[in-house]
């Protein structure tokens, strides 16, 4: 072994080569902002934008007060919507448990062609917006709550799947291995030694899917899906702004509360 | 009777686990594997239930040779055989009786297990093993909310309501601290004793192996280099097994948590009084 005598007093967390990339990679950071900029600015009509804050103050003012007598009307189609997300939830999680199966590493059954065609199922569902699948169904099987949730599961299953899929690769073997060496048979270890271990995330991962599409179905009204996006399309089609108010604060009033259900939900399995 | 012969193992990476392995352990004998880490134990025991498939050789249990079974078959020859594991590996959210019974799963229906109809005999003998090993009062706790010591005698009992024919214990005793190994290497001695059953323990500490057991078997880099009784692990034997230094260090160390012991057995005899 050689003796050191002499310690150095400098030391520097990198290297000189790599100060010089980190200062490279921040310049190109700023000269992109700055094209990305002007790309912004060329198609812009300035006069419009200064007009804004006056567009915005007379819209304000069309808007307050809202108009609160509109509000048992709109207890219907807030009942649809929470169906929509609700069963919508359901029908997802459904079809999504066996493609989370097929797709993880560590249980699916042949990972040369049913595992590709699982993931493939994944990206798919999540590749498209909620939105485009309703305009899809409602061409489909016809405006209404039927097409609403078909889009809401539909939408699911890639979120879902692929969550667990995750979850069910993370397991840990030596659980399943212990299960394995009592001689039971690969549904039993399934049971035993997989399905305990994803019980949490399965549960967290729904509830939390249910409350995102809370929010995605109140805008599936838009396209004809049902629910309260049907109200929200006919108000602003006929400017009445004071009733756009309302709905929007139930929306905001929904949203925070299957926000704060679903917190207390995944609070208590957890 | 389990028998092997020229079991070996080599991984994919090309390492050698395990050279030409021929071993016999008789009815009713304890037999401790002792070696350095890397040298085979964990491979040896996981090729005799196949979670490690052996690349040559034979596992004979009883008159059965497990090697080359198709899948089924090799199911339940596995229930002949409990395995213990070091970090006990039950199933950590599910309740201490639904682990012991998971012991059983080789021998009901799955729709029995499913919905957690086990048939009375089976969870009579599971209360009756709960009680055995000290924990019948735990039965519906869930396993993770018990101590090192106590999931570890979940474990056994879920390997003895296999009712099998061979235990294969891997390193019992390496998470626990030195008086609970002690209890749990108590534990299983008295029970394979109890039923004449035969016994591989997989074990690092070599003063634990000597107290506890009826037959060291030393592995060095997948070769077997000792065999004998526990009185026979003399110095020079250990120095081929572990070379000098290793188990030197291990034994002092040993000394230093038996004083240990010694001193807090005295504390609390002095508060006692």
């Amino acid at each position: 072994m050689t003796e050191i005598s002499h310690y150095s007093q400098v030391w520097s967390h990198r290297s000189p080569r790599g100060r010089l990339m980190l200062w490279v990679g921040w310049l190109a950071l700023v000269a992109l902002f700055v094209w990305c900029w002007k790309l912004m600015t060329a198609d812009t009509i300035w006069f419009f934008v200064a007009d804004a804050p006056k567009q915005a103050a007379d819209i304000g003012s069309r808007m307050i007060p809202p108009r609160w007598s509109y509000l048992p009307e709109l207890m219907q189609p807030l009942w649809d919507t929470i169906n929509i997300a609700t069963l919508g939830t359901i029908g997802g999680v459904i079809m999504a448990v066996p493609v989370a199966f097929m797709a993880a590493r560590n249980t699916t059954p042949s990972a040369t062609i049913l595992r590709p065609l699982a993931l493939f199922i994944i990206v798919a569902s999540r590749s498209i917006n909620s939105l485009i699948w309703a305009l899809l169904l409602v061409t489909i099987i016809g405006p209404g709550l039927l097409a609403g949730i078909v889009a809401i599961a539909l939408r699911s299953i890639g979120f879902v799947g692929k969550l667990l899929y995750e979850a069910i690769e993370e397991t840990d073997v030596t659980q399943i291995e212990a299960i394995e060496a009592t001689g039971a048979s690969s549904a039993q270890v399934l049971n035993y030694g997989i399905v305990p271990q994803i019980m949490p995330a399965f549960w967290g991962i729904t509830v939390f899917r249910w409350d995102i599409n809370i929010r995605e179905s109140t805008i599936l009204g838009l396209v004809g899906a049902g629910g309260i996006g049907l109200k929200l399309q006919a108000s602003l089609n006929t400017l009445a702004w004071s009733q756009v108010t309302v709905i929007l604060l139930l929306i905001l009033a929904t949203v925070v509360l299957s926000e704060w259900v679903s917190a207390r939900i995944r609070h208590a399995i957890l | 009777m389990l028998t092997l012969s020229g079991l070996s193992k080599t991984y994919k990476t090309g390492d050698t686990a395990l050279a030409d392995v021929t071993l016999t352990v008789p009815e009713g004998q304890i037999l401790g594997l002792i070696g350095p880490s890397g040298a085979g134990k964990s491979t040896l025991i996981r090729c005799i239930n196949r979670l490690v498939e052996p690349t040559a050789g034979e596992v004979t249990l009883g008159k059965v040779n497990l090697v080359g079974l198709g899948k089924s078959e090799l199911r339940r020859q596995r229930r002949r055989i409990g395995m213990i594991f070091q970090e006990y590996a039950l199933v950590e959210r599910l309740t201490v009786m639904e682990n012991v019974l998971s012991g059983r799963l080789g021998y009901v229906p799955f729709w029995r297990s499913f919905l957690r109809k086990y048939p009375g005999a089976d969870v009579q003998r599971a209360y009756q093993l709960l009680d055995r090993v000290g924990l019948i009062d735990h039965a519906d706790k869930r396993a993770d909310a018990l101590s090192g010591g106590q999931r570890q005698r979940v474990g056994i009992a879920r390997a003895l309501a296999q009712d099998p024919e061979l235990l294969l214990v891997d390193e019992p005793t390496a998470s626990l601290d030195p008086k609970t190994s002690r209890q749990i290497m108590r534990l299983l001695t008295e029970i394979c004793a109890e039923r004449g059953l035969p016994a591989i323990v997989n074990i690092h500490d070599v003063p634990l192996a000597q107290q506890f057991m009826q037959r060291i078997v030393g592995l060095r880099a997948g070769r077997v280099v000792f065999d004998g009784s526990p009185d026979e692990l003399t110095e020079a034997t250990l120095t081929t097994i572990y070379g000098e230094e290793d188990w030197n260090e291990m034994r002092r160390g040993d000394e230093e948590q038996a004083k240990a012991e010694a001193d807090a057995r005295e504390r609390m005899e002095a508060l006692a009084q």
